[in-house]
Order: structure tokens, then C-alpha cells, then sequence
């Protein structure tokens, strides 16, 4: 006769992701490899910014480079070409995010004997990509001038996972009504105790904060 | 919208189950999701019933979603509040130094298998 017997099973379905990704950062750590997801909206200035960042450093550390996009290999090349650190471009395939298995794949396709900072431009979106953890040892949050200073109250997610959040495309502050002191506000709502920089990639202003403080970051990290 | 990739995920746990207990069908799946998980439940019923029929464990299965609510915590206060309506800001001293308690969860609760 058939019966019907319950099984519990009790199990988070992303507990899988944390375990990978702790497991990604116990390695790194043991590697002494700075890890850093980068993310953002579509547009707001990813590729430019690291460009800029990465030619400030480059002399200093060993940089490595993983690309994310639904398609196309564009910003690899961007990168590649404007600063000749080691880049890998990967395809999402239409997904949102990236989940932890995708970073550990692109992390081992990289190759990371050798590097002291890996740099992981996620997927422009402010929705997906905060709720999986890459195993990064910190969370860089862009937020373009055009965009708003009201982002961190539409996407809370985003901003209470930021470790540090940077303002791009300041040079075309004037042409829009964007409040630096709200911006700064709006994160601080999210997640007390984050700085906030104020740059322009292009004109090549504010960059220095946040390259001192990322050289920190990096020196603190691998240095321990 | 990445509910058909959880869903793809909590089949394979399934799947995995019912293999380990040696059952061919899984009549019923029971899911707790957190009302602030990103979950949409509307849309996961919609893609659940979409994979199932591509699963031989579970495509006649039924499946429960228990909403849990989502609560939150306020630190200077040590008040709990109701996170849907006040979001991060807590009602009882208006202070941000707050944080979940629960509802992000999307767990497993259980599920019926079919015995000979």
C-alpha cells in the first residue's frame, strides 16, 4: 500500500552559496590575494573608474581582473588595453548576478599565483548581485551623479552590503540637481560608518582618497 | 528575478533527497520564504511549476510556500518591529541602527515522499 511519509529537511538554499564563499575567503586570506567586487547600475562609470585606479596601482601590486557581463567582451578589452594588467572576461549567459560558483570558477580561470589584488566588476544591477556573496573581502558600491542621490533609498540591499561607496561623474555635478551631503545621508541610513568618495575618472578628480585608502586596504590585508 | 535559479536549486535538493529515501515521487514540497527574501511568490510558483515537469521525483508535486515575517531589531532601543512597514528605520526611538531579526530566509521545511 502507498503511504505518505514526511522527510525534514530544514536546509537554507543559500547556505551553499556562504559555505563557497567563506571557503573562497579563507583561501584567499591563506593567499594573501585582495579580493574586490565591484558593483553598480548599468552605466555608471565601472570600467572608467577602475581604469583610472588600476594605472595608479599597478606599480605597486599584482592586479588581476575578472569581467562580468550577460554578453559581449567590451570592458575586457577596455581594460586590457587601457592599463596591460591580466584580464578574463566571463558570460552570465542572461543571468542577473553572479553566484559564488561563477566567482570561484573565474578566480581559478584567472589563475591567482602571483597576484596581490583581484578586482571583480560584477554585472551592472543594483538588485541581484547584493544578495550573493562572491567571497570578496570587500564590497565597492558605485553611484553615478546622474543617477540620483536617492539610490540607497531604492535599493537598500545594495548599500547595506557596501564596505565603501563611491560618487562618479562629478564634473557633470552642475547640470544635474545632485546633493553630496544627501547622497552622503541616504548611505549613512544603510550602513553607518561607510566613506563616501566624490570622484571624476575622466578628469581625474577625487581619485587620490580613494586610492589611498584602497592602497591601505590592500597593504592591511595582505601585509597580516 | 532570479527566482527560476533558486528554484533550479531547491529541485536538485530534492531530487537529492528522494534518492537518498529510494523514492520515485515527492508529493508534496514545503518552503519557508522570508517576506523580505526577494523572493516574489507569484513568480516562484510560476517557474516551480514550469521545472517540476522536467523532474521525475517531482513532477506531480505540490508545493507550499510559508511566508515568514519579516522582523527587525533596533540596537539602541532593544524594540523589535515589523519590517515590511518601517523598513530600516525604527519606530519606537527613530533610530537606523537596526537590523533584521528574521525574513531573509528561503528554507527547505519539508517534503512528502511516496512509500510502497
Amino acid at each position: 500500500m502507498e503511504q505518505i511519509k514526511v522527510v525534514e529537511i530544514k536546509e537554507d538554499i543559500r547556505s551553499r552559496n556562504n559555505e563557497q564563499a567563506q571557503s573562497i575567503k579563507d583561501e584567499l586570506k591563506k593567499k594573501k590575494v585582495f579580493f574586490l567586487n565591484v558593483m553598480s547600475s548599468p552605466g555608471s562609470g565601472k570600467t572608467t573608474l577602475l581604469v583610472n585606479l588600476i594605472n595608479r596601482l599597478k606599480k605597486d601590486f599584482r592586479i588581476g581582473v575578472i569581467e562580468a557581463d550577460i554578453d559581449s567582451d567590451v570592458d575586457a578589452y577596455t581594460v586590457s588595453e587601457a592599463t596591460g594588467v591580466k584580464v578574463i572576461q566571463i558570460h552570465t549567459a542572461g543571468a542577473c548576478h553572479l553566484t559564488c560558483q561563477m566567482s570561484y570558477e573565474a578566480l581559478c580561470a584567472l589563475g591567482l599565483d602571483g597576484l596581490d589584488f583581484v578586482i571583480l566588476e560584477n554585472i551592472g544591477n543594483l538588485v541581484c548581485p547584493a544578495e550573493f556573496d562572491t567571497g570578496a573581502a570587500a564590497n565597492m558600491v558605485l553611484l553615478s551623479v546622474p543617477e540620483g542621490e536617492d539610490k540607497p533609498l531604492k535599493y537598500p540591499l545594495m548599500f547595506e552590503v557596501a564596505d565603501l561607496v563611491v560618487v562618479t561623474k562629478s564634473d557633470v555635478q552642475p547640470a544635474f540637481d545632485f546633493s553630496l551631503e544627501r547622497a552622503r545621508e541616504n548611505v549613512g541610513m544603510r550602513k553607518t560608518g561607510v566613506p563616501v568618495f566624490f570622484t571624476s575618472a575622466i578628469k581625474d578628480e577625487g581619485v587620490d582618497a580613494l586610492e589611498n585608502y584602497l592602497r591601505k586596504e590592500i597593504n592591511d590585508y595582505i601585509s597580516r | 528575478m532570479h527566482e527560476l535559479g533558486i528554484v533550479v536549486r531547491v529541485i536538485e535538493q530534492v531530487e537529492k533527497v528522494a534518492e537518498e529515501n529510494k523514492v520515485e515521487k515527492v508529493a508534496k514540497l514545503t518552503l519557508e520564504v522570508g517576506e523580505v527574501s526577494s523572493v516574489v511568490p507569484d513568480l516562484f510558483t510560476d517557474c516551480f511549476e514550469w521545472s517540476k515537469k522536467k523532474s521525475k521525483y517531482l513532477e506531480d508535486c505540490e508545493l507550499e510556500l510559508i511566508i515568514l515575517e519579516g522582523i527587525s531589531y533596533c540596537q539602541d532601543c532593544k524594540e523589535t518591529y515589523k519590517t515590511t512597514e518601517y523598513a530600516k528605520q525604527c519606530p519606537h526611538c527613530g533610530s537606523y541602527n537596526t537590523y533584521l531579526v528574521t525574513g531573509d530566509e528561503i528554507n527547505i521545511k519539508n517534503i512528502e515522499i511516496v512509500t510502497e
